[in-house]
């Protein structure tokens, strides 16, 4: 059945599929063409996060509406930063800056293996030509208070995506439980386009002049942000940062619910949620530049981790969280 | 009589799991019909990624009707007590109860509850929905829309299908109607995912391994094994190579596929130049694929991987694919081992990477990897002599025993600790032995693992389990029952196989007393001592503490604002044999209840009584008799080489004749030694001469002082056998003895004589054991 969607979809679409389109020759293909699957299948597409976050788990469309009992169906592209991956723009498979693309279904459908198998249909892997694999990996976030259980899913022996049935975030069970899908794009595309070298990944799907190349697009500020992570972000600030945003989302939790200028209750959840994400970057920055020796880590983590704690029960005091509208 | 086939399909279940998983489904159906009342013929368990099987053959089709019978009280009983009974038994009025009449105890009521039997049928719907709840998954989890009720199911992954018929051979079998979670069971299955994932309808066991076969899921996992084995072995021998045999990766790739299809692939021929080790092992931990040698033996570029499907284009993409990440991976590893060369060769050598063990805590209590490398090294060095090592070399070997640790390959493939540290040795010029011992030094890590013979590497594999044994046993972190987090059984089965494959004759208590003596002096230089406070081991600064012992005031105003107990206090080390103690109480009246810090010697006891568990362990593993290493072993029996030797020369003397009867005649009189003592019978101090009556009873006297002397003798040069032999004379004169002389006489005098003879005797025999734990 899961081949069936994945195929209509594909057939649906093949007719105005042009070149740029085409996932075998453009990254943005890739893009859009899980973009109009998941939309196919219902869920809101979003934009990425406007913030620094080192995964796509980060934004608040997964970390806060996996909570609490509401449907949720989501879909969205995140930049993902991983400060220390930094190598200058110089490895063909590592990147401080890359893509992942997030799915989170909520309550997880009983058919989620074969929608994600679809997905890899529709981008053009033929499960009948390419060796898919769920092979056990157990996901676990110590700075979300998080962990889940699922696989890492390989494509003729490469990691393509992670897929985990969460069971608890920020520190909350899941009631119900989420299934969230991960497909690392950069990746992805490598292996859907033959290319070793992310940087020569076709970014827009053009032919000859027309052809953007990953490396125009991304190869300066990788080099540009390794130096900066790696030596000159100043540390000082960063840990001022660190304190100031632990600071700013404990000053808006506590705030009282009643806001007396409207006159009824507004609980800021998401506004304490961007400064635990704004700490977690910091921290990892601060890693990065090799400044928290590994008894201070666990601490820092635990930082973070209380933070993401008190957001999380702060949403589930809310209507998105499943508290019915006084 | 009717079979059971019970299928539990589910999304991937992890590899590592299944076998386990398997086998617990068939222990926990198998045992809840037993308990049911239920008798079966046969069942077996078999599994895939995708699902748990039990086929079960001849079940009864019911259980056997019960009858209870439960007696209550007497007629005219209170009526709130028959009332109670009543209730009890499960009747509802007097009338249902028969009435019995007992000569004691008149007439009483007596209920007699018939317990029907039930269908298989019913037992089975009953008892499997709860084994599933309760299904011992070593973690496990919720999904789907009723997660969110309380009590949901939890499996390993989600559990998809529930296949459960029931029925004799000759008819058509029934489903077994029940609901696990919101999964309800049927005769349905599904084939292999990608290959035919349609549903297929089962009736037994027989058509259903067909179905499947023909669905490409191929059931049996030691099936699977044998394809992959076959294929991997044909391919390998059209290519003219040799596959890399690998039990473990052959067990975890056949449980990652239905249907498995073995394909060659081959990475770039420039990778050949890292390490053999190192490819074999970055191969089958990133990608679970197999290596092959070419016939000379050198490993070849290519690969062998396990796919799951028979590919359209017989596997050539998977194939490219896979060498894609191999290839990837391998460049990594490429990396890594240049730039450990490169820091190797440079001026500086092991230096940086031996800095960097100062900031790597071994434990926290236990300091750093580098403090603990310094022990290590001064221990390797205080044992070279013992076991023919050169000092110099066993120093600089335990030295950089650890350094791989900071090497980038180790960081980054822990299993690779040791190999590397040798690679990187030889690379660096180091001498042969030290090299060698920079990998062997670990070992060995099992029962069947190699013992290393170089004598440096000898030295320093003991005395890093040592350390290890002595410095978790001083934090007083001991194993308990299966919790062994710090492997301190294969540290000291490590030190067992030592010193007995190497014969080395060593007193294992005054290596624990060397281990001790570093421990104790890296805490010193550390300015940390260990106390106890609130029952916790602790850490107390040394500062006011002198060598020669401290002062109660000095204490005090050391510690002025201790609220707890404190134990502490070196006071004088004298490290002879387990006479160090720790517990000088320096505060006699000063500060309150200071309980002492446990002495060296219960802890020294300790931790050999903990040796000679092992070794009892390993001796009957190696098939001694127990009892016998018992009757050998004493508390503070310390040379593992002598109690194994001493334990050999008993078994194969106890399989002689004289053996036999020897033992028979000393147990005779212990006996009768011990009764009398018990019974406090006067017991003479020594034997008497003069007091000897019978001729017999002074061939006895002679025979056990000679053979006493003899035997002494013997076990002084160590030699076990002669003193059996020794013991061996002593058989005829007591049998003899016992045969005519009696030893309870009246005379009390005599009498004590001759029981001081039998201690003579008992004493004798237990120069070589005790003869009493010896059974028989």
């Amino acid at each position: 059945m899961a081949s069936q969607v994945g195929n209509l979809i594909f057939q649906n679409r093949s007719a105005k599929f042009s070149m740029a389109h085409d996932p075998k020759n453009s990254f943005q293909g890739l893009i859009l063409t899980l973009h109009e699957y998941w939309a196919e299948y219902g869920c809101v597409i979003l934009q990425p996060y406007d913030m620094e976050v080192g995964a796509g788990t980060f934004h608040p469309a997964t970390t806060l509406r996996a909570l609490g009992p509401k449907p949720w169906n989501a879909a969205y592209v995140q930049p993902s930063r991983r400060p220390t991956d930094g190598r200058y723009g110089e490895n063909p498979n590592r990147l401080q800056h890359y893509y992942q693309y997030q799915v989170l279904l909520k309550p997880s459908p009983p058919n989620l293996q074969e929608l994600y198998l679809g997905s890899l249909e529709a981008i053009g892997i033929d499960t009948k030509l390419h060796d898919v694999r769920f092979v056990e990996d157990d996901w676990e976030s110590p700075t979300l208070g998080a962990w889940g259980l699922g696989w890492e899913v390989w494509c003729d022996g490469m990691e393509v995506s992670q897929f985990t049935y969460f069971q608890q975030i920020c520190g909350q069970e899941c009631s119900p439980v989420a299934g969230e899908l991960t497909y690392g794009l950069e990746r992805l595309a490598m292996y859907v386009q033959g290319v070793d070298d992310v940087y020569d990944l076709n970014f827009n799907g053009g032919e000859g002049d027309k052809k953007v190349p990953y490396g125009e697009v991304f190869q300066q500020t990788e080099r540009e942000y390794s130096r900066y992570n790696f030596d000159i972000a100043g540390t000082d600030e960063l840990f001022q940062h660190f304190k100031d945003a632990e600071t700013e989302c404990q000053r808006i939790l506590a705030a009282p619910a009643h806001d007396p200028k409207k006159g009824r209750e507004i609980i800021m959840a998401h506004p304490a949620y961007d400064q635990c994400i704004k700490a977690s970057h910091v921290f990892n920055l601060l890693d990065a530049r090799g400044v928290i020796s590994v008894t201070e880590r666990q601490n820092y983590i635990g930082k973070v981790r209380d933070l993401s704690k008190a957001c999380g029960e702060a949403f589930l005091q809310t209507e998105a969280g499943g508290v019915e509208a006084a | 009589m009717p079979d059971l086939l019970l299928e539990l399909r589910s999304e991937e279940i992890p590899a590592r799991m299944q076998r386990k998983a398997a086998g617990d489904l068939k222990k926990l159906v198998t045992d809840a019909l037993v308990d049911a009342g239920l008798t079966y013929e046969g069942a077996r368990e078999y599994w895939t990624p995708r699902r748990l099987t039990l086929d079960l053959r001849g079940l009864t089709a019911r259980s056997a009707d019960l009858k209870e019978e439960r007696k209550g009280p007497r007629t005219d009983a209170p009526e709130k007590a028959i009332e109670g009974f009543l209730r009890g038994a499960g009747l509802s009025s007097v009338d249902e109860a028969e009435v019995r009449n007992d000569p004691k105890k008149g007439d009483f009521l007596v209920a007699v509850i018939n317990k029907p039997g039930r269908e298989a049928q019913d037992i089975i719907a009953e008892a499997i929905p709860a084994i599933i709840a309760n299904f011992p998954w070593p973690k496990s989890m919720r999904w789907g829309a009723k997660s969110a009720e309380a009590g949901s199911l939890k499996w390993v992954r989600p559990l998809q299908s529930i296949l459960c018929t029931f029925g004799p051979e000759t008819e058509e079998p029934e489903v077994i109607p029940f609901d696990a979670g919101g999964v309800a069971s049927g005769n349905i299955t599904y084939g292999h995912r990608f290959h035919a994932p349609d549903a297929i309808k089962v009736r037994r066991f027989d058509d259903y391994v067909s179905s499947l076969e023909k669905a490409k899921v191929v059931l049996d996992a030691e099936r699977r094994k044998e394809i992959i084995k076959a294929d991997a072995q044909n391919l390998a021998f059209a290519s003219g190579l040799d596959l890399v045999e690998d039990e473990g990766l052959l067990e975890e790739v056949a449980n990652l596929v239905e249907w498995p299809v073995a394909i060659l692939g081959a990475f770039g021929e420039e990778f050949l130049d890292i390490p053999p080790e190192v490819i074999r092992l970055t191969i089958k931990e990133n990608q679970k694929c197999f290596v092959l040698r070419q016939l000379n033996g050198d490993l070849s570029n290519r690969f062998l991987l396990v796919a799951n499907i028979d590919a359209t284009d017989g596997g050539k993409e998977i194939a490219l694919g896979n060498a894609k990440v191999v290839n990837a991976r391998l460049g990594d590893a490429k990396f890594f081992w240049e730039t450990d060369l490169h820091q190797i060769n440079s001026d500086d050598g092991f230096e940086p990477w031996l800095a960097k063990l100062h900031s790597v805590t071994f434990h926290a209590k236990l300091g750093s990897q580098a403090e603990r490398v310094q022990r290590i090294m001064a221990l390797a060095e205080e044992l070279a002599p013992v076991v023919s090592a050169n000092p110099a070399e066993a120093r600089r070997a335990a030295e950089i025993c650890k350094a791989d640790l900071n090497s980038a390959m180790v960081y980054e493939f822990p299993e690779l600790q040791g190999l590397m540290g040798r690679k990187y040795a030889e690379r660096a010029n180091e001498a042969d032995s030290v090299a060698l011992a920079c990998e062997e030094h670990w070992k060995p890590q099992g029962p069947s693992d190699d013992v290393p013979s170089d004598p440096v590497c000898v030295a320093v594999a003991l005395a890093d389990k040592l350390d290890t044994l002595v410095g978790f046993w001083a934090i007083d972190e001991k194993p308990t029952g299966s919790k062994d987090p710090y492997a301190l059984r294969r540290a000291a089965l490590g030190v067992i196989r030592l010193v007995l494959e190497n014969e080395l004759e060593i007193e294992v208590a005054k290596l624990i007393v060397a281990a001790f003596k570093n421990v104790i002096q890296g805490a010193w230089d550390k300015d940390i001592l260990w106390g106890v406070k609130d029952g916790d081991v602790c850490e107390i600064p040394r500062y006011t503490i002198q060598d020669d012992g401290g002062q109660p005031a000095q204490i005090e105003s050391a510690f002025p604002n201790l609220d707890a107990e404190v134990c502490y206090g070196v006071q004088k080390i004298n490290f002879s044999k387990f006479d160090l103690m720790l517990n000088t109480n320096l505060t006699t009246g000063e500060l309150p209840s200071l309980p002492t810090l446990r002495s060296l010697s219960d802890f020294g006891n300790d931790l050999l009584s903990f040796f000679h568990d092992r070794l009892k362990v390993h001796l009957r593993d190696s098939g001694a008799r127990h009892d016998l290493i018992d009757a050998v072993i004493t508390p503070d029996s310390d040379d593992l080489l002598m109690i194994t030797r001493r334990v050999e020369a008993l078994g194969s003397f106890l399989d002689t004749e004289d053996g036999k009867n020897l033992l028979a005649g000393t147990k005779r009189a212990a006996n009768i030694l011990a009764a009398e003592e018990k019974k406090n019978t006067e017991v003479g101090d020594t034997v008497v001469e003069s007091l000897l009556e019978d001729a017999r009873e002074t061939a006895l006297f002679k025979a056990v002082n000679q053979a006493e002397k003899q035997a002494a003798e013997a076990i002084e040069k160590e030699d076990y056998s002669s003193s059996m032999a020794a013991l061996a004379k002593l058989r005829a004169p007591v049998d003899s003895f016992f045969e005519d002389v009696m030893v309870n006489v009246e005379d009390t005098k005599v009498r004590a004589n001759r029981l001081a003879l039998m201690r003579r005797i008992r004493d004798a025999t237990g120069t070589v054991a005790d003869f009493s734990k010896i059974a028989g």
